[in-house]
């Protein structure tokens, strides 16, 4: 039985033999070669038969690269923009302006925290309604002065609490539909780690909609849909297989462009080759979107969202 | 695979089946109360005051000019795009939901006159799978909406769910992006959207449609917002207050205009309709 442990130690492992290796009192290079094929063969195994919540627990993993790593890698000149204007800042959803392929763009995230203490700060990636309000800030600035709008979705929900219903979570997402639909520039979702409901498609409708490998996209979480409709907590494995959230499924069921490949083991096993990847396609599709007129891209994003949805007519 | 079996259900009409029992015990007050007299004054116990719960045909009735509403759904049921199971598969549970409720789907339109006033209304039933809004509720409120551009008129839609269909996954949540689009056009229009929330309005469709309305009613005793108690007390165990989204801590924080009883939810509409309707 082979999960990531058994390959984090093997790694490790082999990492020990090198070293001895260096040290020249034996010689290890064919053993070391041995086990290196077995690892990437035991790897190749296990991603393969990944079932759809190991690819949720890939989505969540820690090491996970975040928002910041991605505007980090993928854009230069990053300038964050604070404040909702009404009542805070939310440290959950960061919006900003940055330089993509030298072309200033309009950047709205979702940030999560790496250290406990960060993650206090950062409510574990889930915004409230100030951020959700300053997201729409940053698209109406975006339209003002025609800069491409690009979100990066990782949040498992809107932050559910007191203080946010007291300020209109459910409006203020609301507000941000109605916002993104009509917004006269390109824009374009990614989906980096975790897509949670309407936290997500809060900043994530958009003329092109894209998901990373291993990123999830889902109205509730396996967790909440296995409380609420199985009565169990434990059976998440089966409501994230019957969610069908991972990139893959929803690539089938069309309602996603494109699912960008990240490295054997996730994109925490390489970053800046995730990050590079990703960067390819946002080009190719925020090239494509910006040579359409406006008026086009409006219509053919409208078309997108009054078309979702799967029913039967009758006839007569 | 069509999951609908029998066209019968489909159009709707207010005409009543004859009730055997004709009397009915009142849960809150105890009393034995005459149903033809709760019928008549909007499901309202007559002795406390208690609102019972009513299906969508009870609420159009309750909101209606006499004999103004004709049933303009799309025909259209749910598909399981999913192949969805939980304690049953998704396509029994709509099977289930249309035999109990006489409905192919969570959601009636309709063009009525309210107040001598001509408009296209929306109506959720509770009781088909908690009002949840999936496909076919997303297509028929976009229906609605493109109906009250067609004919001019305004579009009222009257709130009862408990959020996103959530066996139609990903299709269900996209259904929040579907109904803004429409709203906008609605705006474009220069329409007026008239939202009423009743008990509950919550989750995906308080997210999304029934917030965007230009005018926000909330009936009295209806719960409004978007993460209910139990979502709460299980991710951040935070204590909550008694009034923990009731229509007043809706009002008192802004989230909708009016909080409006029962019995003067029809006046209330036709008051406000007329505002945006020329020579009243
Ligand atoms: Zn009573």
């Amino acid at each position: 039985m082979s999960d990531e442990m058994t390959l984090d130690l093997l790694e490790a492992k082999i990492q020990e033999l090198r070293e001895l290796d260096k040290q020249d009192l034996l010689n290890l290079s064919s053993e070391i070669e041995r086990l290196e094929k077995r690892l990437e063969e035991m790897r190749t195994e296990l991603y393969a038969n990944m079932s759809d919540w190991e690819r949720v627990k890939l989505a969540r993993h820690p090491q996970r690269p975040y928002a910041l790593d991605y505007i980090d890698e993928m854009f230069t000149d990053f300038y964050e923009l604070h404040g909702d204007r009404l009542c805070g800042d939310d440290r959950a959803l960061l919006t900003g302006l940055a330089r993509f392929d030298g072309r200033p763009i309009v950047v709205i995230a979702q940030q999560k925290g790496r250290s406990p203490q960060e993650n206090k700060e950062r409510y574990f990636g889930m915004a409230r309604p100030q951020g959700y309000r300053k997201a729409r800030r940053a698209m109406a600035f975006a339209e003002r002065f025609a800069f491409p709008v690009i979100s990066l979705i990782d949040t498992p929900g809107a932050y559910p609490g007191l203080e946010s219903e007291e300020r209109n979570i459910g409006g203020a997402i609301a507000e941000n539909l109605l916002t993104m639909i009509g917004l006269r520039v390109p824009t374009i979702a990614v989906v980096i780690g975790e897509g949670g409901s309407g936290g997500a498609l809060a900043i994530g409708v958009a003329d092109r909609v894209l998901l990373l490998e291993n990123a999830t996209y889902s109205v509730i979480s396996p967790e909440g849909a296995a409380a609420i409709l199985w009565k169990d907590k434990k059976l998440t494995t089966e409501a994230a297989a019957t969610l069908n959230l991972t990139a893959p499924h929803l690539l089938d069921l069309k309602v996603i462009d494109e699912v960008i490949p990240e490295p054997l083991g996730g994109a925490h096993k390489d970053r800046k080759q995730t990050a590079s990847a990703l960067k390819a396609s946002l080009l190719r599709h925020l090239e494509e979107i910006s040579g359409m007129p406006i008026e086009g891209l409006l219509d053919s994003r409208y078309q997108r969202y009054r078309s979702v949805g799967r029913y039967h007519t009758l006839n007569g | 695979m069509p999951i609908f079996k029998d066209k019968h259900y489909f159009r709707v009409n207010l005409e009543r089946e004859p009730d055997e029992n004709l009397w009915m015990t009142c849960k809150a007050c105890g009393e034995l109360v005459f149903k033809q007299r709760v019928r008549e004054s909007d499901n309202i116990c007559p002795h406390c005051g208690e609102y019972f719960f009513l299906t969508a045909k009870e609420r159009i009735e309750s909101l209606i000019d006499e004999r103004s509403f004709v049933d303009i759904s799309q025909p259209i049921v749910a598909e399981d795009p999913l192949s969805f199971v939980d304690s049953k598969p998704y396509p029994q549970r709509i099977e289930e939901a249309q035999e109990a409720t006489g409905l192919a789907g969570a959601i009636i339109i309709g063009s009525a006159v309210i107040s001598s006033i001509p408009v296209v209304l929306g109506v959720m039933d509770f009781r088909f799978i908690g009002g949840s809004m999936g496909s076919v509720m997303g297509e028929q409120i976009c229906h609605g909406m493109e109906e009250a551009i067609g004919r001019r008129s305004p579009f009222v839609l009257v709130s009862s769910s408990g959020g996103a269909r959530i066996q139609e996954g990903i299709f269900s949540l996209l259904q929040m992006a579907k109904t803004a689009a429409v709203r906008g056009r609605l705006a474009a229009e220069r329409l007026p959207f008239i939202s009423v929330m009743t008990y509950p309005t919550s989750g995906g469709v308080q997210a999304s449609i029934a917030s965007l309305g230009d005018v926000i009613i909330a009936e009295r005793g209806a719960m409004i917002g978007f993460a209910g108690r139990r979502v709460i007390q299980n991710t951040i165990a935070e204590e909550l207050p008694k009034d923990y989204q009731t229509d007043l801590f809706a009002l008192e924080h802004g989230l909708i205009d009016r909080v409006v009883k029962r019995e003067d939810l029809r006046a209330e509409l036709g008051n406000v309709l007329g505002f945006f309707v020329e020579g009243r």
